[in-house]
């Protein structure tokens, strides 16, 4: 399929969506209406509130807070996901211990954590960084412990007959092979970390992207938990597509997929 | 009276090596036993044996990565008890950096004892030249063929300029056309300075095309070495012309007699396993 037609189905599928949800929500059908705006609100009123957000500047407040509660909560994360995985893949009797803890851990639904980190440190953005930490954590953990775990004992045992000390084999061998494997999650943990921020501002916030969703749904304002939405979406896909770039650059000495050969 | 001495011990000498590895269920395995066996300075040395067998992990005891569990390894005369470090390896398996280039995997050897990395770049890319891949020092190993890949492994080992050369099988995987080629080429950097040598292979064609000697072994488990024949076909050699000779003939079948029933009885093993 050629990109043209690509794009034009792609773009053909929203317009049939919005289509339904506005015929549907405007237009009484066999006497009454299929989905009351009460609870479905309508395509207009949801562009109208997103344009009177961005005319209004009101959004970029609540975007500029959900991205630095995203960013930090994926920083900070990552920093301990990378410390922790090296430690433990080398230490496989450390690893051994702690294996029941972090397993119970990362079981555990962390919007449970939520209140805890609220009371903890507050309403501010930190409690809400923290709920990202808790899940940016244990995707980089797992696999920058993996990458180190996997790596080719043939690749292992060349830099060894090549000389390299243990030092030089953290450096040269294990540190890449634990970076491929934890940029191949970029996408993962970065979609995790705005899922802490915004989930913590839902559950108590003063500004953010949830917050603004959670005062919308307080009031039964749908159209408002609407355009958070679509603000939301917007706002993870052009987040993603950055890291796409970065993941591009990162790794190019890595096969794309489709063309690995034996 | 010392360095007459020195000179006469071989580069790599198993004496007498057993190999064996503990089973998941308990047992032992038993590998190889009882071999003995010396690559002498300079020399070429072929091992050639049925599947399974044991020649890679002969070979990993000659490199010092794994410890047998009897007999002893000298390496110029000195007991072997850690990683050989006078030996460069050539792995049967991709063995390259995958997020290094060509260059930088290369160059790694001497970057990692500490030459400057303008120098180390510098050797690397003469070798790159010498394995004739000039133009190819800023691919990843994924970007180059199979060939390649062996041919960046080839100049990877060689730039540390190791006094012996253990290869396991390195042109295993590459069409016959290209095991040719990486065969001259061998040769040809090998003919340089002479380097003791010992090539792990299952086609007796390279082997004896190759070497000074080929020795035989025989079929796993606890196989044992059971020949050890002189080539004594001229050198400078071209593999493909040397095949049609008829000294390379008469060898070639006096050594496949022994190594079919070897092979055969190989086969019947792994079946009743």
């Amino acid at each position: 399929m050629s990109r043209v037609s690509l794009l034009s189905l792609q773009i053909a599928v929203a317009v049939v969506f919005v289509a339904v949800w506005y015929v549907f929500t405007t237009y009484p059908v066999f006497g009454h209406i299929l989905l009351p705006p009460f609870f479905f609100s309508n395509p207009v009123d949801v562009v109208q509130q997103v344009i009177s957000w961005f005319a209004s500047g009101v959004i970029w407040k609540h975007l500029w807070v959900t991205l630095v509660e995203s960013m930090l909560a994926f920083g900070i994360g990552s920093i301990g996901g990378v410390l922790v995985g090296f430690w433990f893949a080398r230490q496989p009797r450390t690893a051994a211990v702690f294996d029941p803890y972090v397993k119970m851990a990362n079981a555990l639904p962390r919007v449970v954590l939520a209140p805890i980190f609220t009371l903890w440190l507050g309403l501010g953005i930190w409690s809400k960084v923290a709920l990202g930490v808790t899940l940016v954590f244990f995707i980089v953990f797992f696999n920058v412990y993996q990458g180190v775990k996997e790596v080719s004992p043939t690749v292992l045992a060349n830099a060894r007959m090549l000389g390299m000390k243990e030092r030089q084999l953290m450096r040269h061998v294990y540190w890449p092979s634990a970076l491929s494997w934890m940029f191949s999650s970029l996408h993962t943990s970065v979609g995790f970390a705005v899922v802490g921020a915004v989930v913590g501002e839902y559950l108590g916030a003063a500004a953010g992207l949830g917050y603004l969703i959670q005062q919308a749904e307080g009031v039964f304002d749908v159209a408002g938990v609407f355009a958070g939405m679509f603000v939301l979406a917007a706002f993870v896909i052009v987040i993603d597509m950055i890291v796409t770039v970065v993941e591009r650059r990162l790794l190019i000495w890595r096969p794309a997929v489709g063309d690995a050969k034996p | 009276m010392t360095a007459t001495a020195a000179t006469n011990d071989a580069a790599v000498a198993l004496n007498g090596v057993d190999v064996a590895f503990r089973l998941a269920d308990g047992g032992v395995f038993r590998a190889v036993s009882n071999a003995t066996l010396n690559v002498a300075d300079g020399e070429f040395v072929s091992i050639v044996g049925p599947t399974g067998c044991g020649k890679s992990t002969l070979l990993n005891i000659a490199a010092g990565l794994l410890a047998p569990a009897a007999g002893s390894v000298d390496i110029f005369g000195s007991r072997l008890d850690d990683l050989n470090r006078q030996a460069g390896y050539l792995f049967q398996a991709d063995a390259l950096f995958p997020w290094k280039t060509a260059l930088e995997n290369v160059a790694i050897g001497l970057e990692i004892v500490g030459v400057p990395q303008a120098e180390a770049r510098g050797r690397a890319r003469d070798w790159l030249g010498k394995v004739g891949l000039g133009a190819f020092g800023d691919r990843y190993p994924h970007m180059l063929s199979g060939g390649q890949r062996k041919r960046v492994g080839l100049a990877q080992v060689l730039i540390r300029d190791p006094k012996i050369l253990l290869m396991d099988e390195p042109f295993g995987p590459l069409d016959a056309q290209t095991r040719q080629i990486m065969g001259n080429l061998l040769l040809e950097l090998w003919s340089a300075d002479r380097k003791a040598v010992l090539f792990v292979t299952h086609d007796l064609e390279e082997a004896i095309a190759l070497s000074d000697r080929v020795v035989i072994m025989s079929a796993g488990p606890a196989s044992r070495i059971i020949g050890d024949w002189r080539v004594t076909l001229s050198r400078p050699r071209d593999i493909a012309d040397i095949k049609l000779s008829p000294e390379f003939h008469d060898l070639h079948r006096d050594i496949w007699h022994m190594l079919k029933e070897e092979v055969v009885k190989g086969y019947a093993q792994a079946e009743g396993r």
